[in-house]
């Protein structure tokens, strides 16, 4: 059965962002909530579902809704790194679908900036704790650097490719007031940023940022009434290969592949209709691997696709056009920003980085350690 | 390694590294090599996969040098950590030893040795050696 144009985006909004002090993982989601149902013209007694990926504290989704005063009937705390909220919008889509809820809302919010919440070394997980911990690989950074040191052995990517995709992305951010990192950026100093885990530099890297967001997500015959234009999920797909990076099947090939074909299909459109594309970037090597797993690309040719400025401003492949979680901002699970990038692309709300006549765009959100990935192509009617 | 917890999975992994061997599974069934240690096969469900012993050479299939450590092994970067396709076909995470990090490839060739941690008990690492 197919989730196409079972449910529209009806309002999306971020809280702040970037260094939050005198914020909890609370307040910005209220933010984030509040402006987002004024946008759909809605209130929040009309929200019957809660979807959230929250990593702080004990039951986090039941934290949420209790602050929020949410009674939901319909509850989804999928967590599975920062392709979540991805995840979420299919899920929210078959459960209205299925005629279980009308009005979700999907939440995220993190003060790991302000609060130093993020525990970038916490290694121990259950499974990997007598096999990968004792190593001392960092997580999530090192894993990263495996997928990427198996890419450019087998197929000759530079570092050089690696840090045109950050070169560009922040050339986006600079176009976006919001961004967190919006000072000229080259090849040459991406390059000469400290090494973390080889061949990844510091500034191959995402941000540390607070933030938070809310996407309130409807059924079709409510998106008829809305303040503004519905913007419609065509398809999406979803998939997850393994927790640890030693059991990821093939280092170069993302989960991506599965959910991005599955989403393609569902939407039946092609790659070379999509006007804006959003891919989580994490890291710069986790763009280039999803862009051949989702096919953009041939395996192997993804550091070519993006030398030259293709996917920077004017270039011919608009990709992360908010700066993405290199420039833009990264609480920790950043894809729920990709999906607000892309419903603003298509209502044409994006000022000096709007992509003119955006009508078809394409959101695809990676967590863990090249662990999980769904895949959203979402259109104007 | 001084948190390591053996389980009922790895009890027999463990004392398989105390007396000098790498062992790991197959699966009886489908003959998948398994590591890590588990109750069932991950490729085709079957449980309890048998105990083997790896000849401990294999090849490094990704690499990195790790600058920015993790606190606890602050003092050890730069370090190499790799995943090692053995020879029986599993993969496993270590670190390869006894050469400059820089001079770690993915191809070469390495064999299993054994370190002592800080806590006395030994670890699988790995060591360039020539050609298998
Ligand atoms: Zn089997």
């Amino acid at each position: 059965m197919s989730l196409k144009k079972a449910c529209a985006i009806a309002g999306v909004a971020e809280s702040r962002l970037g260094v939050v002090p005198d914020s909890t993982v609370m307040t910005l989601q209220a933010e984030a909530m509040v402006a987002a149902l004024a946008e759909a013209g809605l209130e929040k007694s009309d929200v019957d579902a809660v979807f959230s990926s929250g990593n702080w504290g004990r039951l986090p989704q039941l934290q949420a809704a209790e602050y929020l005063g949410i009674r939901p009937s319909y509850s989804d705390n999928t967590s599975v790194g920062g392709a979540s909220f991805e995840f979420h919008l299919g899920h929210a889509a078959a459960a209205i679908q299925a005629g279980l809820c009308k009005v979700a809302v999907i939440l995220y919010g993190s003060t790991q900036r302000s609060r130093r919440e993020r525990r970038i070394f916490e290694t121990h997980t259950d499974l990997g704790y007598q096999y990968e911990v004792p190593y001392g690989l960092p997580i999530p950074v090192g894993a990263y650097a495996l997928a990427a040191s198996r890419h450019m052995a087998q197929y000759g990517t530079t570092s050089e490719q690696m840090a045109e995709l950050a070169v560009a992305t922040r050339a986006w951010a600079q176009l976006n007031p919001a961004a967190y990192r919006r000072d000229p950026l080259t090849v040459d100093e991406v390059l000469a940023s400290d090494m973390i885990a080889s061949p990844l530099h510091r500034l191959d890297c995402c941000l540390v940022t607070d933030g938070g967001g809310c996407i309130v997500v409807v059924s079709p015959e409510i998106a008829k009434s809305m303040p503004k234009a519905p913007v419609w999920l065509l398809g999406q797909g979803e998939a997850h290969s393994h927790a640890q990076i030693s059991e990821m099947p093939e280092l170069t090939v993302t989960p991506a592949a599965q959910s991005g074909k599955r989403a393609f299909a569902m939407a039946g459109i092609k790659h070379g209709d999509l006007d804006v594309v959003e891919i989580y970037d994490s890291f710069t090597i986790t763009v280039l691997l999803t862009l051949e797993s989702l096919g953009f690309c041939k395996p192997g040719e993804s550091g070519a696709f993006v030398t030259g400025g293709r996917t920077a401003p004017g270039g011919e492949f608009p990709l992360n056009t908010n700066g993405g979680g290199l420039s833009y901002c990264h609480p920790g699970q950043y894809g729920i920003f990709l999906l607000i990038e892309a419903v603003r692309q298509l209502r044409g709300e994006c000022g000096d980085r709007q992509v003119a006549d955006a009508t078809l765009a394409l959101a695809s959100g990676t967590g863990g350690v090249l662990s999980s990935n769904s895949t959203c192509i979402l259109g104007l009617e | 390694m001084a948190e390591e917890l053996p389980d009922p999975d790895s009890a027999p992994y463990w004392e398989g590294i105390a007396a000098g061997e790498l062992r790991y599974q197959r699966c009886g069934a489908c003959d998948a090599a398994i590591f890590y240690p588990r109750s069932i096969c991950p490729v085709c469900g079957t449980p309890d996969p048998a105990w083997q012993v790896s000849a401990g050479e294999g090849v490094v299939h990704a690499c990195s040098v790790i600058h920015r450590a993790p606190p606890v092994h602050k003092d050890e970067a730069p370090y190499v950590v790799a995943l090692v396709d053995l020879a029986e076909g599993f993969r496993m995470m270590s670190r390869i030893v006894d050469c400059a990090p820089d001079a770690v490839a993915v191809g070469q060739n390495v064999r299993v040795v054994y370190r002592d941690d800080s806590d006395g008990k030994p670890a699988p690492y790995f060591a360039p050696a020539g050609e298998v």
